[in-house]
């Protein structure tokens, strides 16, 4: 996307006023202004990854890259309109700050290093693995109320089946798609994980 | 939301009270401004003078945390004067059900509902329930006369919250008050509709829940719920954290809001029998009751053939918790804190920044033998053993940074405030070696479940049966590409054999083996049917013998011209885009406001699915069920309570069926206004207090050295902890830095200009920030006392920029301390001191 810094503060307004109503960018209007640099592009609909209004994006792509970003005006929700952020997909898109490759930090070292994914993975599984079994609990012993000889309710403590691993904690993620976070669920769920939150909570 | 965000537009009167859309949802402000364009008008309740208020029809300035203290006042103002909707009142609400004799209230107990234990800070809900009739029903007084009908109950506990002790606590002037109550009570006519819209600004206080109540009782009283423009609608911070929650990545929930089991609840049947309501109300849906379908279909999703009726569907696989058990965020990082965890996931979160009293996740972090970081860049979070105050050398977590794709590098759904699931496709391949976040699960699955099977191990049975048909897999069984597709039909649920309805003779065939269920009405309990969440079956199902994905749906017609537009992706639950809208309709299932019939009953028209006349046009009805004046099958609107009625009277709370005001942990004020003894909400869990807790949880209340309110927020040009955006260089050039607001008053007492480097402080830590001098805030008159309010966003974190010239997160500064109903942390209000760098 060839916008300029210049054009991009003016579509946005970066102050309260266009921030507060959107961009209203006619749609014909904006296909044909972008029509040079997107021609013979790929279009694909994405939804914008940040606030949950959810606001639909067109994704221009071209040879495997994206060229444009821009609000979609088929959708019923914000008909074409982008806020700031979602008007910032594509530098999301085309980002030099992203991590390339896994990094790994070993205990009491300064800086990081980059490692095969193979590795890092083999790695993390090996972490799991000893620390679910180290500190796995089968049973916990627990205080229930039971009713006693004389009717009335009595504390008794009892053993029960507990099956959950102690020792690790997850948290994450209002980030993922809604597939990913079934997956993350029923996968930490079945390696025995109960400290499992994420942003709802905070 | 109850509703959605076109819905908006619907509204007479829209109050923004907790929130910011115009700063933090900017595109809802289009239906905002829509509705204003037809004569509707905006009201907005909010400490600092917003961009939203600044398109405001009325604001009023509050001080934080008392804002149960203003919305009393509104349920005084609305009783006192008789704007309550009566008829809806009568016969949806629990508001003619007589309360047991013995229920105190904190005006009679000097802050306190009866039953409070101070040894245990909790409440024996004993007395909190209402007196039954001969048919188990509660007893009702239809006039509302009755000093014990939860009507009178209620007016009893606000006649405390009289104009002049509401406009002392929370510095709203009167006048202001009345503007706000007579506008906003104005829509308890059948053809007047208000909205809500909230956010963080209402949950991120130790009264949270209640705050939510308060107005869910308002629109209740006036009759909003279920209306077409009316509701009361959560503005949810990210794009999916409303399918995070559905989808249960929470401790204390499963997918669909199944609770998570414990211990004590040994079997499924033990399970289904405690989460599972009953009801001797007829005219009750109790939707609840349908648990155990969603429950086995469920463990049949996540165990599949191996789950069986003999071993009670892998139910002990399960993890349980021990009774009473609480493993939320501050528990969790506690927990960290005191050396408990070995290894940890921040996975797509950041919490050395997100989270309240960040320092303490900093030293917390140290804590742990190894941590997996998942995220598109590195951040405050992986790179703690970095961070301000920490030595590398003494530091021995090990740290693993995994590269995940970005949304527009792979496929999936995502479900927005409005509970609307939309797919999203893959544009380009992902960047660098990073790899989509299902893909990181599936190696993690799979190389788990190799060590167990080839070293065996403790309980390997959970990992080693798990379901994972997810696509083809290679030779040594891995799936190569985890499959998007197939994990959403999961979900979507299948039936496991041909299912037959039962109670028609001859036996009816609902749905064949193998094909995706159509909707949860068909689940079963038998282990015939699976489905990975209940509320999002039908979702990727079978339409006339062909799979259709309606997440990915892009049709525009708008049928009812109340912005529904049904064939617009797909919303859970069964498509219904309102929810409770049998509320929206007399008994007799005439809309209330036949201008915006969001459903309506066609008593004439020949049902399909029954071959008899009769059935609801427009809106996916709450249940197909003919409406309630129906002597037979009729039933009552709010189909998930045992009782078929909304609850006035919130009996499962922790801190009381009413709400009450409380101060803020920390606060300006020594006493609380409305009952000398209960300064605080007395069900919080308390990290600190004189008797011990750790020095990292103080907290100081009412002390010289931290004078000022403050309340964190957002802006438009970053996002949460800033990770996104402060690697956008657009956005991070808008928004450069962390910035204090201070009023005009109060810059100059400190002899502060905009521009001046500042030190905020709170009793836990500090930050720097820029000064930025405004009108937008204002000094308070509380209980005849001056009271200065600050702001500051809490976007920045040490890490990025590199040199360091955003700052660092105003989290740093936040208390340890939760709601009693949700432990989400108290963020909007706590106390700090400025002082020029």
């Amino acid at each position: 996307m060839d916008v300029s810094r210049r054009d991009f503060l003016k579509i946005t307004g970066g102050t309260a006023i266009a921030g507060a109503v959107g961009i209203s960018i006619e749609a014909k209007d904006a296909n044909a202004a972008a029509g040079l640099r997107t021609k013979d592009a790929k279009v694909t609909t994405t939804v914008c990854p940040y606030c949950s209004v959810g606001c639909s994006i067109l994704v221009h792509t071209k040879d495997g890259k994206v060229i444009n970003t821009e609000g979609d005006a088929e959708s019923p929700i914000n008909e074409g309109a982008l806020c700031p952020k979602g008007a910032s997909l594509y530098e999301l898109a085309n980002n030099p700050y992203r991590l390339k490759t896994p990094l790994y930090r070993a205990p009491g070292a300064s800086e990081w290093k980059e490692v095969e994914w193979d590795w890092a993975l083999d790695q993390i599984a090996r972490r799991i693995k000893d620390t679910r079994d180290r500190t796995f609990k089968a049973t916990s012993k627990i205080k229930v109320k039971e009713k006693g000889p004389d009717g009335k309710d009595v504390e008794v403590e009892k053993e029960f089946v507990v099956n959950r691993t102690d020792g690790i904690a997850h948290v994450g993620s209002a980030a993922l798609d809604n597939e990913e976070c079934y997956l993350i669920q029923k996968l930490t769920r079945s390696w025995g994980l109960v400290w499992i939150e994420h942003q709802a909570r905070i | 939301m109850t509703n959605h965000w076109i819905d908006v537009k619907n509204a007479d009167v829209i109050l923004v009270m907790g929130g910011n859309p115009a700063s933090n949802h900017p595109i809802s402000m289009k239906w905002i401004m829509k509705a204003r364009e037809k004569g509707a008008k905006l009201i907005v309740v909010d400490p600092r003078f917003t961009q939203t208020a600044a398109k405001a029809d009325i604001y009023a300035q509050i001080r934080s945390g008392t804002d149960i203290a203003f919305l009393g006042g509104m349920i005084k103002y609305i009783i006192d004067n008789n704007l309550y909707f009566k008829e809806y009142v009568i016969n949806y609400t629990d508001a003619p059900f007589i309360v047991k004799e013995d229920f105190k209230m904190p005006g009679e107990l000097d802050g306190l509902y009866s039953g409070y234990d101070e040894k245990t800070r909790k409440y024996d809900k004993a007395t909190w329930s209402f007196q039954m009739d001969e048919n188990g029903l509660p007893k009702r007084d239809n006039s509302l006369k009755d000093p014990r009908s939860v009507f009178q109950l209620l007016k009893k506990h606000y006649s405390r919250y009289t104009i002049d002790k509401v406009s002392e606590v929370t510095g709203t002037p009167k006048e202001k008050l009345l503007q706000v109550y007579k506008t906003y009570a104005s829509t308890g006519k059948p053809n007047r509709v208000g909205t809500e819209l909230y956010a963080m600004g209402w949950t991120q206080h130790t009264v949270g829940t209640q705050n939510i109540r308060a107005m869910s009782i308002i629109q209740l009283l006036l009759g909003n719920i279920g209306m077409a423009g009316g509701g009361i609608n959560a503005l949810r911070g990210e794009s999916n954290v409303q399918g995070a929650t559905d989808y249960g990545v929470l401790f204390h929930i499963l997918t669909g809001y199944n609770p998570t089991p414990s211990a004590s609840l040994v079997d499924l049947k033990s399970y289904i029998e405690k989460f599972t309501p009953k009801t001797k109300e007829t005219r009750s849906v109790n939707w609840w009751s349908n648990r155990p379908k969603y429950i086995t279909s469920y463990l049949k999703a996540i165990y599949g053939s191996k789950a069986t009726e003999e071993n009670d569907y892998c139910y002990s696989y399960l993890p349980k918790l021990d009774d009473g058990m609480n493993a939320s965020w501050l528990n969790l990082f506690d927990n960290m804190y005191k050396g408990k965890f070995e290894g940890f996931f921040a996975w797509g979160q950041n919490p050395a920044c997100s989270s309240a009293n960040a320092n303490k996740v900093r030293k917390a972090l140290a804590k742990l033998k190894w941590m997996v970081n998942v995220n598109l860049w590195e951040n405050e979070t992986s790179t703690f053993w970095k961070g301000p105050e920490m030595n590398p050398k003494d530091i021995e977590t090990e740290v693993f940074m995994l590269p995940c794709s970005a949304s527009m590098e792979k496929e999936g759904s995502i479900s927005n405030s409005g509970r609307l699931a939309q797919w999203r496709y893959k544009a380009v391949e992902p960047y660098g070696q990073s790899l989509p976040d299902a893909e990181i699960m599936n190696e993690l699955y799979y190389r788990v479940k190799r060590l167990y099977q080839k070293e065996g191990g403790k309980f390997p049975d959970p990992i080693i049966n798990l379901t994972w048909d997810y696509g083809e897999k290679d030779k040594d069984g891995k799936v190569k590409h985890l499959d998007i597709h197939a994990v959403a039909k999961e979900i979507n649920g299948y039936y496991l054999e041909d299912v037959y309805d039962k109670k028609v003779d001859p036996p009816k065939l609902i749905g064949k083996k193998g094909e995706l269920i159509n909707g949860f009405p068909n689940l079963q309990a038998d282990g015939t049917t699976s489905c990975g969440n209940w509320l999002y079956c039908g979702s990727y199902a079978h339409v006339d013998g062909k799979i259709v994905n309606k997440m990915a749906k892009r049709g525009k017609d708008d049928p009812t011209g109340l912005g529904l537009f049904p064939n617009w992706a797909w919303s859970w639950p069964l498509n219904r885009r309102v929810i409770y809208n049998r509320a929206s309709v007399d008994p007799k299932g005439n809309p209330w406001d036949p201008n915006r019939a969001i459903i309506k009953w066609n008593p004439t028209k020949i049902n399909p699915a029954t071959n008899k006349p009769g059935m609801w046009e427009g809106d996916i009805p709450d249940g197909p069920a003919p409406p309630l004046a129906d002597e037979k099958a009729g039933k009552l609107p709010f189909i998930m309570k045992p009782l078929g009625v909304a609850s006035l009277f919130g009996a499962g709370l922790a801190d009381g069926p009413f709400p009450e005001h409380y101060e803020p942990l920390e606060c300006p004020l020594q006493e609380n206004p409305f009952s000398k003894k209960q300064r605080i909400n007395p069900t919080i869990k308390l990290f600190y207090s004189k008797e011990g807790g750790l020095q990292e949880d103080i907290f100081l209340s009412c002390d010289v050295r931290f004078p000022y309110v403050c309340s964190t927020y957002r802006v438009t040009e970053h996002w949460q902890t800033g990770v996104m955006t402060r690697h956008t260089p657009w956005l991070l050039e808008l928004q450069p830095q962390l910035f204090v607001e201070i009023s005009k008053e109060l810059a100059a007492e400190k002899n502060i200009k905009t521009g001046d480097k500042v030190i905020v402080s709170s009793a836990r830590g500090k930050v720097w920030a820029i000064a930025n001098v405004t009108d937008r805030l204002k000094p308070f008159k509380v209980m005849n006392s001056t009271i200065h309010q600050v702001g500051l966003p809490y976007h920045y974190g040490w890490k990025f920029p590199v040199d360091g010239s955003g700052g660092d997160t105003a989290n740093l500064l936040t208390p340890t301390v939760g709601d009693p109903n949700t432990m989400i942390p108290e963020s909007k209000a706590f106390m700090v001191n400025i002082e020029k760098a």
